[in-house]
């Protein structure tokens, strides 16, 4: 097979990957000002996907319109359609809490609760009734803390407090307890900004090996980390998506010329 | 191209691009200046291209250098990455091409004296003219990086090789009429070849310059028109 007809069949492979969520129209607006215009974006099934764009372009609006979180901001509306799988994901009759237990998130400080490491992996599987006994929660918190690459580090103290762990290691107790619900996709906004380069790559690559078994959507203000992380990237400008494109290309030969002036650091 | 918001990033690539001319231009006149030196039997001038040479060689350490600190600092994005690649890669080639000048400077003192015939003289002084046209011009779409102007430069290796497979075969009738042209023509032909493959560097640098433009390599096989590596078989 000559380069071009492989190039092609990779494409095609890519372009097969199902759909996990589909945006489509999505507007968003806090009181009259409007943050995201007609965003026409979709989630592929375990793959991870970027969003990158300078600060104010939206990014992080659309992320959390994926599973609801501007609901909790007052004078927030968003208009479009946004689906997961086939599910209406702002219809009326959809539970926002069971929304969120299939779409977890991860925020950009670690947010551990003041409790114990294992009542920190456990309490989401609680309220959701996703186990009963003590061993079926034993079993999620270290399936789950071994999921987020925390176990070998903290499993000689799981009654301690979260807070008292370094924050890489808060991150990822906080990724634990993201995937302790079983979500089937997680969103992360700028995990590793607060994170040094070494608890930065340990979160990375835990991103890497999670996408065998979920679909991630990370916003992050780190072109190289989108670059490394992510497959396919989404360029947000101005509450725009300007360009979204297989994450090798995005970073070498960009279709937009505001994507290229922002990877390379250029006046626009 | 818009400056970036880091003034001193666009200084850095300032500095390879520089360079990178600079490089070009001498090798230009070590292969002039190798040629003359051999239809002139002119030894002093063979001796100047010998010794330049190592100008070049330093220049492509520092480029190499300067790109991978650059790399390193900046991690370089998209036209910027393709443009520190492609500063590397040129600048080999240009090194390679001053090595063909040198290696054509030393077989100066083995042809000198030998009485060069001057219908070969002048056929590779044609030879040498077109790859020097070919280099110029290589250099000042480097200067204005257009994909068109770098293909059509990539087009017309074609004709390179085409006087040097001629070349080829004038050597040979020389050789066969006297076993004494044997030696000094067995160096000729090495000067030709030598001459050739500056075309390809240009083509190569041609190629570059594209890749660094759009992003994508350039299509389609490179015209060739090199018969030489068949000539003299059973079957020619």
């Amino acid at each position: 097979m000559s380069e071009a007809a492989v190039e092609k069949a990779l494409d095609q492979k890519m372009n097969t990957v199902p759909l996990k969520m589909i945006g489509k129209d999505v507007s968003v607006y806090y009181g009259e000002k409007r943050a995201l215009f007609d965003v026409n974006l979709n989630i592929r099934e375990n793959t991870v996907t970027a969003l990158i764009g300078p600060s104010g372009c939206g990014k992080s609006t659309f992320l959390r319109t994926l599973n609801r979180m501007n609901d909790t901001i007052e004078n927030c509306r968003v208009t479009g359609r946004i689906t997961l799988d086939e599910d209406d994901i702002y219809d009326p009759s959809i539970d926002v809490v069971e929304l969120r237990a299939r779409v977890g998130m991860v925020f950009q400080k670690p947010n551990p609760f003041p409790k114990s490491i294992y009542e920190n992996v456990s309490y989401g599987p609680r309220i959701h009734g996703l186990a009963r006994s003590k061993a079926d929660f034993d079993e999620v918190v270290e399936t789950s803390l071994q999921k987020a690459g925390l176990w070998n580090e903290v499993k000689d103290r799981l009654q301690e407090p979260g807070t008292g762990l370094s924050g890489g290691q808060q991150q990822r107790l906080c990724i634990a307890r993201a995937v302790a619900v079983s979500p089937e996709v997680i969103l992360m906004d700028e995990p590793c900004s607060a994170l040094d380069p070494i608890a930065t790559a340990k979160v990375e690559e835990l991103i890497h090996e999670l996408r065998a078994n979920f679909t991630i959507v990370i916003v992050t203000h780190s072109m190289q980390q989108a670059a490394r992380v992510s497959q396919r990237t989404a360029m947000f400008h101005l509450g725009n998506l300007v360009e979204e494109n297989d994450t090798d290309k995005m970073f070498t030969n960009p279709d937009d010329q505001r994507t290229q002036d922002y990877i390379m650091g250029r006046f626009g | 191209m818009s400056t970036h918001i880091t003034s001193i990033y666009d200084e850095e690539l300032k500095y390879l691009t520089r360079r990178i001319s600079e490089m070009g231009g001498l090798a230009e006149q070590m292969v002039a200046d190798s040629v003359r030196a051999l239809v002139n039997s002119d030894l002093a001038l063979a001796q100047k291209v010998i010794s330049d040479d190592t100008i070049l060689d330093d220049a492509e350490r520092q480029i190499g250098e300067k790109a991978i600190v650059t790399i390193a600092k900046r991690q370089p994005m998209a036209a910027d990455l393709r443009e520190i690649m492609g500063s590397i890669r040129i600048a080999a080639d240009l090194e390679r091409v001053g090595d063909l000048g040198k290696n054509t400077a030393k077989r100066v003192i083995a042809v000198a004296g030998s009485g060069i015939p001057r219908k070969l003289a002048r056929g590779l002084e044609h030879l040498a003219e077109l790859a020097l046209v070919q280099l110029k011009e290589v250099l000042d779409v480097y200067a204005s990086r257009s994909p068109e102007k770098a293909n059509s430069i990539r087009e017309r290796d074609e004709e390179i090789d085409a006087i040097y497979t001629s070349l080829f075969r004038e050597l040979l009738t020389y050789m066969m009429e006297d076993p004494r042209n044997i030696t000094p023509c067995t160096h000729l032909l090495f000067c030709a070849k030598n001459i050739e493959r500056i075309g390809d560097h240009a083509t190569n640098i041609a190629e570059t310059i594209y890749y660094m433009a759009t992003g994508a390599q350039p299509q389609g096989e490179r015209p060739k028109d090199d018969m030489t590596s068949t000539l003299g078989s059973v079957t020619d």
